[in-house]
């Protein structure tokens, strides 16, 4: 798939070359649909997609990665390697090194200082940076001289391809934000709507959650680009009507995540005035099993946490029946469509980091039977309800209520059902499901439930970080005020040491092959999470809009630049 | 009268200051977090720093103290700057969204335009279709052109907007190409050409609005006039010989308005609050889908100050709506 998007993407490149020639701002105006209106222009201030890709058309980093999840360069000459000797050998520090004559959309010149100040900007302790994430375990960042960059960090960095790199971490003008520092940056309400970047493209009207007016910057660094002349960002509505302005009514050029139902899709196709196109990543839709007794018998403080352990799913044997009585090709069939592939793994991407791991994509109705019966789980008194010591074997499933998620849950306790499970369903508000309010029952941190499904996916390229959150330390429980993200308190010291040793692993084979196994570990070894669709990203571009490459690694908006009016 | 109009305008502010309370109070009780917003791949530690950020962990009390000065002292203060040229409110925070991190008030000055334009021309276009539809049923009731009437506000009532928008777009956007399905805020009547293009983009919102509004009034019109139309007086002028024009225009019509007019104040304030399914069908940018979009994204400051703007001018139009009243009706005095 990978290489069949690459191939597209360089098929795309040879079909716009005579645009390329193009002048600046030939092509007119482009019109984008987001079906989230844009909020803000600053990554740093909000962490919501639709606001990191708006602002990513402004605001650059020093590097981006491109539609393989390759690191590549944008406002540096090159990438930064041992061998080039951007990276110190002791992997401890990266340097980067601007391009000469770089302008700032104003006029004014990009500096190393820039880059530090942006530093200092998201790491203040008062400004609630969104993505601070990104500039974790750095020691400093500093101007050798107006075109270097030199970041230090604290130790060895197998992956420094964090602070600076990617649309979630873009380099803001110290002048412009020297004001907006810590509990000031809210305040700077001009700044955050009008940023100054190096982007393609510079904001002339910011209309809060509705519309943002673009046009091309007079001082971008390729003096062809952008081939548009205005762009402008709308917001707002739903997928499927976002889907339908290009497809159908071809209002606009192109409308972002238009995730709706395989039949629409189809249906929309029919209109013939656009296409859609999809892309992979990491998002992965998965069951959770709950490792702990969320019984709500249990004194509040004990419930669903260590200290009992789930009466039920902790038998490995009953969690991987209840993981092979599921048909993953069906449910992406009736959810996704060409938006979704069924997955085994939690990690599906990068290729380096991805399990060859099929074992669970056919479903085997029988087996998961028989390994019931074998675990014990027999049904003694005949009412299609599975017992053991007079136990029977029912499930809470609990999810977000969202119309996909819901045909799954039907389905899945359809083929429980079958298997001899009962099955209670419930649907959670997604702004209390994922809103980490410690007081409510219904968080999925708090997990008040046997097994729960959601999406998750990791920032980037590396899963470090997404894999540790599996460590015992990090099950969410009343000590932590129910926040953490080993959702269902999976505690394995095996699992531990390997998460240590991944953060002191460089070689990147060997990175590889630990991260597999990982993710193994959690899957196919253990069923503590039970991965089931591969979530793509769809979107939609007119048969007039050239030039686009869905990238699920940076900004979907990651190469406007290069976009053209086909002729 | 004055004094009358004094009374009752000191008499909201407690009322309203209670309403604020118990809207406050609500919004903070009510499940869901600015949190469900941050992405999952956020880590906790910053999560934690980013709710610290917006003051979203302070103390329920201080929260609310907050508010209450900033948009009863603060946002006052900053108007009169603005007006005057003074500095009243210079180092003093304003009413902040989460969502956007910008003034809470700009954002509503923003988005009031569009509410009042499309929403406000839709009641009014309601109000003058329901007028004489429904004048005209009560004079011939159980004609045809009644039971027309009755249907059609039937349908009008009964079918939800979010399906009559729907059907709008797939019609005259998606098989005749008509009209456009998304509405452009950036478009500036400058002439002919872009005067077309307004009258396009609103006519579907107001087609599908006017039709809800018109069912609702026409059907309050029909019955108030058959009501009146009964009265001993109306026999008295027919009896006169004035004609039937003057009898129902005249004498019928001015005293079957009374409770019309009320229903029609009372139902003013709603044109601000937006439709808030309407907005977001045709992708509007107006109060509506400002509150619905803040209400998502658990926006609480946005949430707090639209809905206490709407209470106060429901309390607004209830007292105009009676002072309303006083002036058609002169058996009703307020001194």
């Amino acid at each position: 798939m990978k290489l069949k998007t690459a191939l597209m993407g360089a098929v795309a490149c040879f079909a716009m070359a005579p645009a390329a020639f193009a002048e600046r701002g030939a092509d007119g105006n482009v019109k984008v649909l987001y079906s989230q209106a844009v909020s803000i222009m600053n990554a740093y201030l909000s962490s919501g997609t639709k606001d990191v890709e708006a602002g990513s058309l402004v605001l650059e980093p020093l590097a981006g990665f491109n539609e393989a999840g390759d690191v590549i360069p944008r406002l540096v000459t090159e990438i930064p390697s041992v061998e080039n000797g951007g990276i110190s050998e002791d992997l401890t520090t990266i340097t980067w090194k601007l391009i000469p004559g770089l302008l700032w959309s104003d006029g004014t010149p990009v500096t190393a200082d820039d880059a530090v100040f942006t530093y200092e900007y998201c790491t203040h302790p008062e400004g609630g940076c969104a993505q601070a994430a990104r500039y974790e375990g750095i020691a400093s960042v500093e101007a050798v001289d107006p075109a270097t960059v030199k970041i230090t960090f604290d130790g060895p960095k197998p992956n420094p391809f964090t602070a600076f790199v990617g649309a979630t971490s873009p380099i803001l003008q110290k002048a412009q934000f020297a004001n907006c520092l810590g509990a000031a940056a809210p305040t700077c309400t001009e700044a955050n709507f009008n940023p100054i970047g190096t982007g393609p493209f510079v904001v002339t009207d910011f209309k809060v959650n509705d519309v943002v007016e673009m046009a091309a910057n007079p001082n971008y660094r390729d003096p062809a680009k952008p081939a548009f002349a205005t762009l402008t960002l709308k917001g707002g509505g739903d997928a499927a009507g976002a889907a339908r302005a290009v497809m159908e009514t071809g209002e606009f050029d192109y409308a972002w995540n238009t995730q709706i139902n395989p039949e629409l899709q189809a249906q929309m196709e029919a209109g013939g005035k656009g296409k859609f196109v999809n892309a992979f990543g990491t998002l992965v839709e998965r069951i959770e099993m709950n490792m702990t007794d969320p019984s709500a018998d249990l004194p509040e403080g004990e419930r669903a946490t260590a200290k009992h352990p789930h009466p039920i799913l902790s038998d490995l044997n009953v969690r991987k029946a209840l993981s092979m009585a599921i048909d993953r090709q069906l449910l992406v069939d009736v959810g996704y469509g060409a938006a979704g592939r069924a997955t085994c793994n939690l990690v599906p991407a990068p290729e380096i980091y991805a399990s060859p791991n099929t074992d669970c994509i056919a479903q085997d109705m029988e087996g998961a039977k028989a390994l019931l019966e074998q675990a014990g789980w027999t049904d003694s008194d005949g009412d299609g309800i599975r017992e053991k010591d007079g136990k029977k074997f029912t499930l809470l499933y609990q999810t977000s209520v969202n119309a996909v998620r819901q045909d799954f849950q039907a389905l899945i306790k359809g083929w429980w059902n079958e298997l001899g499970v009962e099955v209670e369903l419930k649907a959670i508000d997604g702004g209390v499901y994922f809103g980490g309010d410690p007081g409510s029952p219904d968080t999925f941190q708090k997990f008040y439930a046997d097994v729960e499904m959601y999406a998750n996916n990791f920032d980037g390229t590396d899963p470090e970080p997404y894999l540790a959150q599996y460590t015992c330390e990090k099950a969410p429980r009343p000590e932590t005020q129910w926040q953490g993200e080993n959702i269902n308190r999976f505690c394995d010291p095996a699992y531990d040491a390997m998460v240590v040793e991944l953060a002191q692993t460089r070689d990147m084979e060997a990175r590889g092959a630990l991260a597999r196994k990982m993710n193994e570990v959690l899957t196919k070894d253990t069923y503590v999470v039970v991965p089931l669709v591969d979530r793509g990203r769809l979107s939609a571009h007119s048969n007039t809009l050239g030039g686009v490459v869905l990238n699920t690694w940076d900004s979907e908006l990651w190469n406007a630049s290069d976009w053209f009016r086909v002729k | 009268m004055l004094t009358y109009m004094i009374r009752r305008l000191l008499l909201a502010i407690p009322a309203l200051l209670f309403t604020s309370l118990v809207i406050f109070l609500l919004v903070d009780f009510a499940p869901g977090s600015p949190m469900s917003q941050i992405p999952l791949t956020v880590p906790p530690d910053v999560r934690a720093r980013i709710v610290e950020a917006l003051g979203a962990n302070e103390p329920i009390h201080l929260r609310f103290g907050l508010w209450l000065y900033q948009f009863f002292v603060v946002e006052p203060a900053y108007l009169l700057d603005q007006m005057f040229g003074t500095t009243l409110s210079t180092g003093r925070q304003r009413i902040l969204s989460w969502q956007s991190r910008s003034p809470v008030m700009d954002i509503i000055a923003e988005r009031l335009p569009q509410t009042l334009t499309v929403i406000g021309l839709a009641y009014v276009i309601g109000v003058l279709i329901a007028l004489p539809i429904g004048i005209y049923s009560a004079y011939r009731p159980y004609s045809w052109f009644d039971q027309i009437g009755t249907f059609v506000a039937m349908v009008g009532f009964s079918v939800p907007t979010f399906l009559t928008g729907v059907v709008l777009i797939v019609v005259f956007s998606v098989n005749l190409g008509w009209l456009p399905s998304v509405y452009d805020t950036r478009l500036r009547m400058t002439g002919w050409n872009s005067f077309v293009q307004q009258a396009g983009q609103m006519a579907m919102p107001v087609m599908v609005l006017a039709l809800f509004n018109a069912a609702e009034i026409s059907r309050y019109m029909r019955s108030s006039m058959l009501d009146t139309l009964g009265q001993d007086y109306v026999r008295t002028a027919r009896a006169t010989g004035i004609g039937e024009r003057a009898v129902v225009l005249k004498h019928a019509l001015r005293n079957a308005l009374i409770p019309v007019v009320t229903v029609i104040a009372l139902g003013v304030p709603t044109v601000f609050a937006g439709a808030i399914v309407t907005e977001q069908v045709f992708r509007v940018n107006g109060l509506g889908a400002l509150l619905i979009n803040a209400l998502e994204a658990s926006d609480l400051p946005m949430v707090q100050t639209l809905t206490f703007i709407f209470a106060v001018l429901i309390v607004l139009f209830n007292l105009i709506a009676d002072i309303l009243y006083g002036i058609l009706d002169p058996r009703i005095r307020y001194d």
